[in-house]
């Protein structure tokens, strides 16, 4: 457990050139990645009627959904409402991409549950940042407090405004024993 | 064993390199993309720009071809340009995303002249990117994996 624990990421894009790039950005920050094309897709995998809450169809567990705004049939929003809508996989911490930053689009996105919302073309600092603070087991009913994030880290870290919006501050720490504690409860949780 | 031409080889790829991002066909992105290389997958870079190409050839098509419908459907044009944009951004193609981003500004204004018009200059731009990339990607080659990464200004 802790650091040295690999996330699976779901990585959904249409866009063959972006599924390349996010997957290797993933493989390189330690994370084991499925990428597929479509919100259909996705929800194939994650086997939405639920009987195998996060997991997806070969049995790994996803612990983060990255999607991209902009795709035909199934917009990342859409995809968003419908796994947040699922009592299975509600949990996993979905982060949306997108080329444009438009703030409507944003703050409807985190309103409808997203943890981050990135700018496009996605970078590494921006996958690392993503890695610590999804293994640190935040969520939304998970949040740490004020008093935690002061336990939990030694140095503060900046967004760039223009690169990432997220509906709250996130520091970049080694993770501390209450942390892992929580995330391993988390994960019993959702099991 | 270090030879002289192999010298020459290796600066030959950093000027090639430098003029890339001097003359602004390729912006930082690329750079990233370069960061992301090792010994281990020594052809990233060129595999994604290989997609590249593949999706600018069949977007190049369908765009032409929209571009001769009677009338011009906009809507349907946006969002092959928005994905063109999307592509080019990704691989840091510079040029290309800039003319992508005026058509996108024809579009939307409902201008087909100007569509048509920017769609020839971005072609261009296309074409003469992709060709020094590959003349890049060749001498890149020739002087082994690693000279990307001694090229780097760090």
């Amino acid at each position: 457990m802790g650091m040295a624990q690999e996330l699976h990421v779901l990585a959904v894009d249409d866009s063959l050139v972006d599924r390349k790039v996010i997957e290797r950005l993933l493989k390189i920050s330690c994370c084991k990645v499925t990428a597929v094309e479509s919100g259909r897709r996705a929800l194939q995998y994650l086997g939405l009627d639920g009987e195998k809450s996060s997991m997806g169809i070969d049995g790994l567990k996803v612990n983060l959904i990255l999607t991209d705004y902009s795709m035909p049939g199934m917009t990342g929003y859409e995809l968003l409402k419908k796994i947040k809508e699922s009592s299975a996989l509600s949990k996993i911490p979905v982060v949306i991409m997108s080329s444009e930053k438009i703030l409507p689009r944003i703050d409807r996105c985190l309103e409808e549950g997203a943890e981050e919302f990135l700018l496009k073309p996605v970078k590494l600092s921006d996958v690392k940042r993503l890695r610590d603070f999804i293994l640190r087991g935040e969520g939304d009913d998970d949040k740490l407090t004020d008093k935690k994030i002061k336990e939990a880290c030694s140095r503060k870290r900046k967004f760039q405004d223009d690169s990432l919006v997220t509906a709250h501050d996130i520091e970049s720490s080694p993770e501390s024993s209450a942390s892992s504690e929580s995330q391993q409860q988390k994960q019993s949780k959702i099991g | 064993m270090e030879t002289n031409n192999i010298h020459h080889l290796r600066r030959q790829v950093a000027n090639l390199r430098q003029s890339l991002f001097d003359q602004g066909y390729v912006d930082e992105q690329f750079n990233e993309l370069e960061e992301l290389q090792d010994d281990a997958t020594p052809n990233f870079v060129e595999e994604v720009v290989s997609l590249f190409y593949e999706d600018s050839a069949r977007l190049i098509h369908s765009i032409d071809q929209s571009l001769e419908n009677h009338p011009v459907d906009f809507a349907k044009l946006d969002n092959y340009m928005h994905q063109f944009k999307g592509s080019s951004s990704s691989i840091g193609a510079k040029k290309v995303k800039t003319e992508c981003t005026q058509f996108m500004e024809y579009c939307r204004a409902g201008n087909v002249e100007g569509c048509k018009r920017t769609f020839q200059q971005l072609k261009r731009e296309y074409t003469t990117v992709r060709k020094k990339l590959e003349i890049y990607f060749q001498c890149a080659r020739q002087v082994g994996p690693t000279e990307t990464t001694l090229c780097h200004p760090k």
